[in-house]
């Protein structure tokens, strides 16, 4: 599936890889404040803050808040006071833990068989890319030790936790990031696995287990946004990559199996360079003069940097996923630092219009097996960047570093930052930790499990490929309600929620759920026929009122429906006798009766006046 | 806060002590002290990072762990071109040419550390740490000494540490050209203005600052209002003031009067107001200093001597609906020598009520007791003649009208105005005199909520 190599032998090549879920919560308001959970649309306030790398706990500064502080960024906030209170702005301390959320990550943990600990700890996970305002994301871990059985064999959930979710980027630009306080705060369940996963299909069938799990608690979110994943994959000699910013599933095994390559070609041309005896050369050689007349328009009497590579000509152009080369990796780092790229010795210079690669190899003393990055920035960036090269290119001579990387649409990915140390986290010393009494735990209900929705709605008599689309169905909390309540027309409740709604939206009308549930009201209460609801709906969804729909729909009596079908029948004495004369005449006692009549009774009638 | 006696005698049973690798039924981890949490809960950090309480009952397993803690991986700092975080050497503590500023500790949030494997929070103040955290101050200034004058939360001073702390800065200010004081910022504005009263006739400036985040978090205020308060500290302005964060952005800070100035949110970061005044300047991280006030002292040469005399048996106490003049009666009979009483509006106290206040404040004029009243209303000024209670307050009974003043500076002010004199009236007459900028003869609107 998606382009999966089956070729592969995945166990043979050490394949393995874990996944991090977080899945926002819908409740009614944040994890640690009484702001509602919800999206504004205007964003009056604006703040502006800057983060600092602290010292950690081992007196260190985190090796990913260290790599932040390097951009200097400077961050501006933009709030709603309803989505946003001084907890959001750090600007008092969080108040207690919601319950809505504990409950629904006790049920999930319950799903996964996971067991909750005595006490749970609030603690502070150091963030400083400017994503929290305090510059750590609260997080607790709720329960450890669950798994899920999957085709391939069980899979591990070591860590169960509750956390709240970091603020949205708006915009980047200039050194400057700009961030949304909305998200900020909201709960998600976070979710990890064991590296159990064995091949790029387990990973598309373990995630999808996962987030049918936590959808069974009821309380999760829906839509684009509301739960992320992240994958860890690794190969035999590799090291542990963690992919962020996947939203499609289907994707997951693609970017697994582009991962997996990727490791095993840094594997590749590690080896090659060692037998090279490669080592970059620390040095970073300011070469703006050999530019001075250069034809390279991006060139020409600027400041121009260079480092030397020994022994790496020829790989910073070898292909390590599709379309990105060991000279794009060497660039992500250096981006990091501030310049906009690097210009590497196995490019084609001809493109640049660069005709001083030969001198600049001199000058810095290349052999032919040797390679050249340069930069093109100012001192204060270009240093920094070609540092940045220098570091990429050791970790090179070590094979895959520990990074963070980003998905890109295509399914390959690029360096986002290092992989974070552990100093990370520490006591959250503004609250209280939360004792997991075991009253609290027996009043949890245990919901539903996935296979359990499915049989129920299979058993409802609405038709097995009916029922499998209301259960992956973002809208089947409104069959539930419905069906609940009535405990008929399951097929009819379905189709109505599963197509009608979907192409009234398409159409431009959004039905609001109580709407929907007020018409079958008036549908089982016998106030309109089944053939009007889509019609009502429609009205409804206008802007008209539940009544006046009603009313041009109400149901007409049998008498009246025999009335109007007599007439139609008189009307067309030449048709008597004629065997197609009910076809013909269906349509206009529809017709006059303007849907306020079911189908079937008009034809019963109308078959009956015909005899 | 220990563990339960049970978990206390299994822990010395095992002889396992906080910070050994244990294990706890499944759990393994190391053994942290008990900081908050219930006491019959052991706290393991697990190897992930995260504190886990584990609930102990008399047949839970507790033992020493075999295995050792896996070893963390920081590749990052492998690979490093050089080593970029080291702490500064004294010539980048002091960088020649730059201005000798000195920063005296008193405590606080700002000066406080935390222990991340505990949550513990401990008093510190190393002037290499600072530095080292804030690098933008080896462009402004050189630390020419760094004094630990009092390790307290500010909840907990009293005029003792006001005391230590005049003498301390008065000393500091001989080498340097201004001075710093971290402090924590409960009280600061009490310092404020009790340092404004005991440092006549300043050359330089003495500034207050504190953090309202604490320095273990990136968004700490505590880098800006000292980065703040040393270029106040190095500016031509001569005054006692406080610096801290103007408001919620890190954009600059406000210098504000120390006489004048008031914690006035639990929790924001622009916590300090001027109260019935303006600041004296705005500071901006970057070096610029904008005077926005038009009573301004400039530097100048003028060596202070400080004035610490200071008579703590005062009180500040409220008047309020229904509140009973009794406490008055019971500070005299205590021996209290001054009483600062914060009425309500213009100073008004319950005069024709049942329980009137009049007779207690007459009878404790009478007995040499100086009683001043402040607004509760904190901004304008008390009155003596709109209403006819007050003429019975301030001109029958012999109370001392504070004017525009702050409760808490003539709380401050009367316990040093009485460490000087033993005479009521010449207190009275100190009281109405303006000393260190206390009274502002023009109110403006602007000044209101500012």
């Amino acid at each position: 599936m998606c382009g999966v190599d089956n070729a592969v032998d995945y166990k043979g090549i050490g394949f393995k890889a874990g996944i991090e879920i977080h899945q926002q919560l819908a409740t009614a308001e944040k994890l640690f404040c009484h702001c509602r959970n919800e999206r504004s649309e205007e964003l009056p306030l604006e703040f502006r803050r800057r983060l600092r790398a602290v010292a950690g706990e081992l007196g260190e500064v985190d090796a990913a808040a260290r790599h932040e502080m390097a951009r200097g960024r400077e961050f501006v906030y933009r709030a709603n006071p309803e989505t946003s209170c001084l907890v959001e702005l750090d600007e008092a301390p969080p108040d207690s833990l919601n319950a809505e959320a504990l409950e629904a990550t006790l049920q999930f943990s319950r799903l996964v068989n996971a067991s909750p600990l005595g006490e749970a700890h609030v603690m502070r996970k150091t963030v400083v890319d400017g994503s929290n305002t305090s510059g750590f994301q609260r997080t607790v871990l709720v329960a450890g030790d669950g798994f899920v059985e999957t085709s391939k064999g069980r899979v591990r959930l070591p860590t169960v936790m509750l956390e709240e979710d970091s603020a949205t980027v708006l915009e980047k630009r200039d050194g400057v990031t700009v961030y949304r306080l909305d998200r900020l705060g909201v709960p998600l369940i976070e979710v990890t696995t064991e590296p159990d996963v064995v091949d790029p299909d387990h990973l598309h069938e373990t995630a999808k287990r996962l987030g049918l799990l936590l959808r069974a608690t009821g309380s999760t979110k829906r839509g684009i946004g509301t739960i992320r994943q992240d994958l860890n994959i690794s190969v035999r000699g590799g090291a542990r990559v963690e992919i962020k910013g996947s939203q499609d599933l289907k994707m997951f095994p693609k970017i697994a199996e582009i991962e997996a390559g990727r490791q095993l070609s840094l594997i590749g041309i590690r080896d090659e360079l060692l037998k090279r005896k490669a080592a970059p050369v620390n040095g970073i050689v300011d070469v703006s003069d050999l530019f001075e007349d250069s034809d390279c328009r991006f060139c020409r009497g600027k400041d121009v940097f260079a480092v030397l590579l020994r022994g790496f000509g020829g790989f910073l152009g070898r292909e390590v996923a599709p379309g990105r080369r060991l000279g794009t990796e060497f660039s992500d780092y250096a981006k990091v630092a501030g310049v906009g790229g690097i210009i590497h010795s196995d490019e084609d210079m001809g493109k640049y219009r660069i005709n001083e690669l030969e001198a600049v190899r001199k000058r810095l003393g290349c052999d032919k097996d040797d390679a050249v990055v340069m930069v093109v920035a100012p001192d204060r960036v270009a240093r920094p960047s070609l540092k940045q090269v220098l570091k990429r290119a050791r970790m090179a001579l070590d094979g895959v570093p520990r990074e963070v990387r980003n998905a890109l649409p295509d399914g390959t990915t690029s360096f986002m930052r290092p992989m974070p140390g552990s100093a990370r986290l520490y006591p959250e010393t503004d609250l209280e930790p939360i004792v997991l009494r075991s009253e609290l735990l027996q009043s949890v209900p245990l919901p539903e499990l996935p296979e359990e929705t499915l049989k129920r709605l299979r058993s409802t008599g609405m038709g097995d490929e009916l029922a499998d689309k209301v259960f992956s169905s973002r809208r089947r909390h409104l069959f539930d309600v419905l069906f609940e309540k009535h405990k008929k027309e399951a097929k009819l409740i379905a189709s109505t929620v599963e197509d009608v709604l979907p192409s009234l939206r398409r159409k431009g009308v959004d039905v609001p759920d109580d709407e929907v549930i007020a018409v079958f009201e008036a549908f089982f209460a016998g106030r309109i026929p089944k053939d009007s609801i889509p019609n009502a709906l429609r009205l409804v969804g206008s802007g008209k009122s539940l009544n006046e729909a009603v009313s041009s729909f109400a149901v007409v009596g049998e008498e009246d429906v025999a009335r109007v079908v007599r007439d139609v029948v008189a009307k067309n004495p030449h048709l008597e006798g004629d065997p197609k004369a009910f076809q013909k005449l269906m349509g206009d006692a529809m017709k006059a009766l303007k849907g306020k009549a079911d189908g079937s009774v008009v034809a019963r009638l109308l078959r009956k006046e015909l005899r | 806060m220990p563990y339960s006696k049970e978990i206390e005698s299994a822990l010395k049973k095992a002889k396992i002590r906080v910070g050994d690798r244990v294990r706890i039924g499944d759990i393994e981890g190391l053994l942290m002290p008990r900081v908050m949490g219930s006491p019959d809960h052991v706290i393991i950090k697990l190897d992930n990072g995260y504190n886990a309480g584990v609930r102990f009952s008399k047949s839970t397993a507790l033992e020493r762990s075999k295995t050792h803690e896996p070893k963390r991986i920081e590749e990052e700092f492998e690979y490093e071109v050089e080593e970029e975080h080291a702490k500064p050497s004294k010539k980048e503590l002091c960088p020649p040419g730059k201005p000798p500023v000195a920063l005296l500790s008193a405590g606080g949030t700002i000066a406080s550390k935390i222990d991340y494997r505990t949550g513990g929070v401990t008093a510190t103040l190393d002037a290499k740490d600072i530095f080292a955290s804030i690098p933008e101050l080896q462009e402004q200034v050189c630390f020419a000494e760094a004094v630990d004058v009092c390790k307290v939360l500010s909840e907990d001073m009293d005029h003792t540490h006001w005391q230590a702390l005049a003498k301390a800065a008065a000393k500091s200010l001989r080498k340097s050209d201004g001075v710093i004081i971290t402090h924590g910022t409960d009280t600061m504005h009490y310092t404020a203005a009790a340092l404004s009263f005991m440092l006549p006739g300043l050359g330089k400036s003495v500034v207050l600052t504190g953090s309202q985040r604490s320095t273990d978090r990136g968004s700490t205020d505590a880098a800006m209002n000292l980065l703040c308060s040393a270029i106040t500290a190095k500016s031509d302005l001569a005054h006692v003031g406080i610096c801290m964060h103007a408001n919620s952005s890190d954009d600059y800070c406000m210098f504000m009067r120390g006489t004048k100035v008031r914690k006035m949110h639990s929790s924001l970061r622009s916590t300090f107001r001027p109260i019935n005044d303006y600041p004296l300047a705005f500071v901006w991280p970057e070096g610029r200093v904008e005077v926005t006030s038009p009573r301004v002292e400039r530097r100048s040469n003028a060596v202070p001597k400080p004035d610490t005399r200071f008579e703590p048996k005062v009180a500040l106490l409220k008047a309020f609906p229904g509140s009973d003049p009794s406490i008055l009666e019971y500070c005299v009979k205590q021996g209290f020598r001054g009483i600062v009483v914060e009425g309500t509006g213009f100073g008004h106290v319950p005069t024709q009520a049942k329980k009137s206040w009049i007779p207690s404040i007459r009878a404790a004029v009478e007995s040499g007791v100086v009683v001043a009243v402040a607004s509760q209303a904190m901004y304008g000024s008390t009155n003596m003649e709109v209403y006819s209670n007050l003429r019975v307050l301030f001109r029958e009974s012999g109370a001392i009208p504070c004017g525009d003043m702050l409760s808490e500076t003539a709380y401050v002010k009367l316990g040093w105005v009485l460490g000087h004199t033993k005479s009521a009236e010449k207190a009275g007459e100190m009281m109405l005199t303006n000393v260190a900028g206390e009274f502002n003869s023009r109110l403006e609107e602007d000044m209101f909520l500012y």
